[in-house]
């Protein structure tokens, strides 16, 4: 066990555990930010998304002791009310079925506009194949980025 | 309008809102599960006033409808309650809907799955709004002494019209809640509805997009432990003995131990599926402290021997055999090659098919084949648990929970009227949480352990823990005469361990001399309902055979569907065929114009299939190009005949859910086994459809109907596995009769 400092949604942590625990697992038991979904354990399912200095990552894998100081960002930090434009644009389209893997979609999402405010089609797939969706609500995702990208560009 | 009796008798309200007084229903800080549906609803009341299961409204005119049914992704908790409360006639921006847990005696059905959550809630739950907007009138009727029949409602506002007279819903709730419940309600004509028919929003959508805790999986309470198992490795073996000595030192590991979920004379009921009945449990602080622990312990495995167990299910009691036993799919696959060949037992027999097919002209035959597949909700399995002396909680994904409740009982030895299950957002379902033995398992871990535990499942325990789709074949003869008439046909179909035969639909009844033969070879690989069970494997099949066996005819592949159905519509051939052909003729002509399936485009390769099962009658169009020398699929065009559309665009959504899944499956979905170990244990080597995957653009038009409506989980997902054959077909002029297609899929072969 080791005191590791963190940096998440703009807030400094102190946590006590070995340096070895993933990310996810630092998040979801020692600081309740369960908005970041455990699905897989080996980064192939993209559940456990979220941004690492604004790149999107996959926490399942990612052990604590290497983000240190980092800039982590989750689900929870993405806006005050949940008005980020990617969340509206989810709205909008009423995209989850079972919603389990969404707000992992959405990490990813928000990370791919942020690098690419207008991506086509074939860089939406690219950006977002790493994030299964077992309901599959692929198409209404695509959907959803490009009415994002399109409000953030307004 | 129609007139319907009600079931709801005020006394066993009163009776179970007294229990309901001693915290049970609000126990589980309800207020967080409350959604208000706009920005603009009313603030919440300072008093509720209870007027049926279903129905809570506040003095300031805000209505809680309870949700009945698990959510598992159907959208049932905004559906369900939207009939609700078009029968009360509110303003659905005033509704604040809660998940009900699950209680029998104040909800009829809490059940989700077999595409029925619509289909049987319909008349209960408009019944449910209609009585309880009966009595606000009658307390109207009774505070202004004027005649109840004189007044409406709009909006949820009581209207007499002559008087000038209006009051909101809050100020008559508190008196309707003391009143007789009627013995007779109207409900709604179909084209009175405001709210049915219309699109509303999932009411958990911004807790979904926000990350809020809503599944078993997010749930945490003071003292909580977190529990892990260990199943054996492979189908066929149990514990033998563990040393568990590294583990119990590491750090955070409160204790491991041995658990046994039901006895061996425990006599099951249908739902009571489960694979190992003894676990290794690891319990401790956190996840990923037991994760560790779990993986230091050295567990020596044994063979079973044949095991007998009684099921006591729907089809009555039998004893079931669990054979010894490390099976292989090649074994498998050599088996079903063999029976398929022997003679089935007949489900079905119309006229004289043995003696047409010996007088053919022409006899075409094919077989087909899919393998065994894992359900893989993306929440791996997990429960609450907090089991003391004197009750037991439980908070867990499960879409039955009524048919968990006997083993609960039994392994807890304790009444069910102690046992209180609450109902989970699930993390998918598809079926597999229909089988609610993981709640026995973290029950009994929390019981031995005497403290609240969540017990939490690996990806690789949840891949590997048995109850998948079954693995099925089906063979297909079609007898031809000398003019090209369809003049016999034959199916015989089996699977380990059950046949997918609907021995009485489509083409059933559309051909004289009609077979049909099922077989089942017995595993002991667990299976379990799948995402429309029998028809997820038949549906392809049959709808891929019927294709080539129209272009064989010469034929249009719509439009011999056509005849078929025309015949069984004007001279059906037998008895208790269990589809309406003109409803099956509706879709399939629908599906043919909003494709445009007679204008063909350049280069895109495009397959037809229809189906009726669960109640909905589905027909799809798939377009398929080939780029960089793969399939592409462009776009799924579908009609659908479900009745009334409750909620069109989640309606859809679920759609364009069980096309994906469809393709999916039919492409890549693959569980195999060697020596009785699940070859695939995550997703780096199960194969889910992706984002580049999906169908560029999916469609979904619905009949319009007036008839009552039937349900959309299942209905969209059999039809499309022979969308995507038959459209692979034109793409490579090879027919794909082995799932997964990808499989056998020799891009040299593809057209441009």
């Amino acid at each position: 066990m080791a005191f590791i400092n963190l940096n998440v949604n703009g807030k400094k942590q102190v946590v006590d555990v070995d340096p070895k625990t993933p990310v996810l697992w630092v998040l979801r038991e020692h600081l309740n930010l369960v908005g970041t979904k455990y699905g897989c354990g080996i980064a192939q399912c993209g559940a456990c998304t979220i941004q690492l200095d604004g790149v999107a990552v996959r926490s399942c894998q990612l052990p604590v002791s290497v983000v240190v100081n980092k800039e982590i960002t989750t689900i929870e930090g993405l806006s005050e009310n949940g008005d980020h434009p990617v969340q509206k644009a989810w709205l909008e389209h009423d995209v989850p079925q079972c919603g389990y893997c969404q707000t992992g979609q959405i990490m990813s999402a928000v990370a791919l506009l942020e690098k690419n405010p207008n991506p086509t089609d074939e860089q939406i797939d690219t950006a977002m194949n790493g994030n299964l969706c077992r309901c599959g609500t692929y198409v209404r995702i695509k959907a959803a980025v490009k009415t994002a990208a399109q409000s953030q560009s307004n | 309008m129609t007139l319907i009796k009600t079931t709801i008798d005020r006394r066993s309200f009163l009776k179970v809102s007294a229990l309901a007084g001693g915290g049970m229903m609000l126990s589980f800080s309800w207020l967080a599960g409350c959604t208000p549906t706009t920005e603009e609803a009313l603030e919440l009341p300072k008093e509720w006033f209870e007027l049926n299961s279903y129905i809570k409204i506040g003095e300031n005119g805000v209505v809680t409808l309870m949700a009945p049914n698990p959510e598992f992704g159907s959208n049932v908790k905004t559906s369900l309650p939207m009939i609700v409360a078009d029968e009360l006639d509110i303003d659905w921006k005033n509704v604040i809907v809660v998940q009900a847990d699950f209680f029998k005696e104040r909800f009829e059905r809490q059940f989700t799955g077999g595409s029925q959550s619509i289909r049987q809630g319909w008349k209960i739950l408009r019944t449910a709004g209609a009585t309880a907007r009966q009595m606000l009138v009658d307390a109207a009727a009774k505070t202004w002494n004027v005649p109840a029949s004189e007044i409406t409602t709009e909006a949820g506002t009581l209207v007499h019209k002559a008087s000038g007279k209006k009051a909101g819903y809050g100020e008559m709730a508190s008196l309707a809640a003391t009143l007789e419940v009627p013995k007779e309600v109207k409900l709604k004509d179909v084209k009175d509805f405001k709210i049915i028919g219309t699109s509303k929003k999932n009411v958990e959508g911004e807790n979904i997009v926000t990350g809020k805790p809503l599944f078993t999986m997010d749930y945490t309470e003071e003292g909580m432990l977190i529990a892990m198992i260990t199943h054996p490795p492979a189908f066929g073996l149990k514990v033998k003995s563990v040393d568990d000595s590294a583990a119990r030192s590491m750090p955070g590991i409160k204790d491991v131990f041995i658990i046994k979920t039901l006895a061996d004379d425990y006599e099951r009921n249908g739902f009571d599926t489960t694979t190992f009945t003894e676990l290794v449990v690891v319990a401790g602080n956190t996840t990923w402290e037991v994760m560790n622990a779990k993986k230091s312990l050295v567990i020596e495995w044994e063979k079973i021997s044949d095991t007998n167990v009684v099921v006591n299910g729907w089809g009555g009691k039998q004893t079931v055999k669990i054979p010894a036993g490390l099976e292989s799919t090649t074994e498998h696959k050599a088996k079903m090659a063999e029976w398929s060949k022997k003679p089935g037992s007949v489900r079905r027999r119309d006229g004289d098919p043995e003696g047409a097919f010996k007088k053919a002209a022409k006899i075409i035959e094919r077989t087909y084949t899919a393998p065994f597949l894992a359900h893989n909700c993306m929440e791996p399995v997990n429960c609450f648990a907090h089991v003391t002396a004197e009750k037991a909680e439980l908070y867990g994904p499960i879409q039955a929970p009524e048919f968990i409740m006997q083993a609960l009982s039994a392994r807890l030895g304790m009444p069910r009227e102690k046992i209180h299950i609450r109902l989970a957002r699930m993390g998918g379902g598809f079926g597999q949480r229909a089988y609610g033995h993981h709640m026995v398992e973290a029950a009994a871990i929390s019981q031995k352990l005497n403290a609240p535990v969540k017990m939490v499942y690996s990806r690789e325990d949840d891949m590997t823990y048995g109850i998948y789709r079954p693995t099925y074949t089906a063979t297909y003869r079609a007898a031809l005469d000398e003019k090209n008439n369809l003049i016999a046909f034959h199916i015989k179909a089996g699977g380990i361990p059950e046949t997918p035969v609907h021995a009485h639909r489509f083409p059933a009844g559309a051909i004289d001399n009609y077979l049909a033969e099922g077989w089942q070879i017995e595993s002991n690989i667990t299976i379990g309902a799948f995402r429309a069970p029998g028809s997820n494997f038949i549906a392809g099949a049959e709808q891929s055979f019927l294709d080539e066996l129209a272009e064989e005819m010469g034929k249009d592949p719509i439009e011999f569907r056509l005849e078929l159905l025309n015949r069984a519509k004007t001279n059906p051939v037998g008895k208790d065929n269990d589809y309406d052909p003109e409803r099956y003729a509706g879709v399939l002509e629908l599906v043919r114009e909003k494709s445009k399936w007679n204008e063909s485009q350049a280069n895109v390769h495009r397959g037809v299939s229809a189906y009726f099962c669960h109640n909905t009658y589905v027909a799809e169009v798939l377009d398929l190009v080939i780029q960089n020398n793969k399939p592409v699929i462009q776009k799924v065009v579908a009609a659908v005949d479900c009745g009334i559309v409750v909620n069109p665009d989640a309606a859809a959504n679920m759609g364009e859910g069980g096309i994906i899944d469809g393709i999916g499956n039919a492409l890549y979905g693959e569980m195999s086994f060697q020596d009785g170990v699940p070859e695939k244990n995550n997703f780096n080597k199960y194969r889910l459809i992706r984002h580049s995957e999906a169908p560029k653009s999916i469609e979904v038009h619905f009949v319009k109907s007036e008839k009552d409506p039937t349900g959309l989980g299942e209905p969209l997902f059999p039809p499309v596995f022979a969308a995507v054959a038959n459209a692979l077909y034109k793409a490579t002029g090879k027919r794909p009769y082995n799932q997964p297609f990808i499989k056998d899929l020799n891009t040299s072969e593809l057209r441009m």
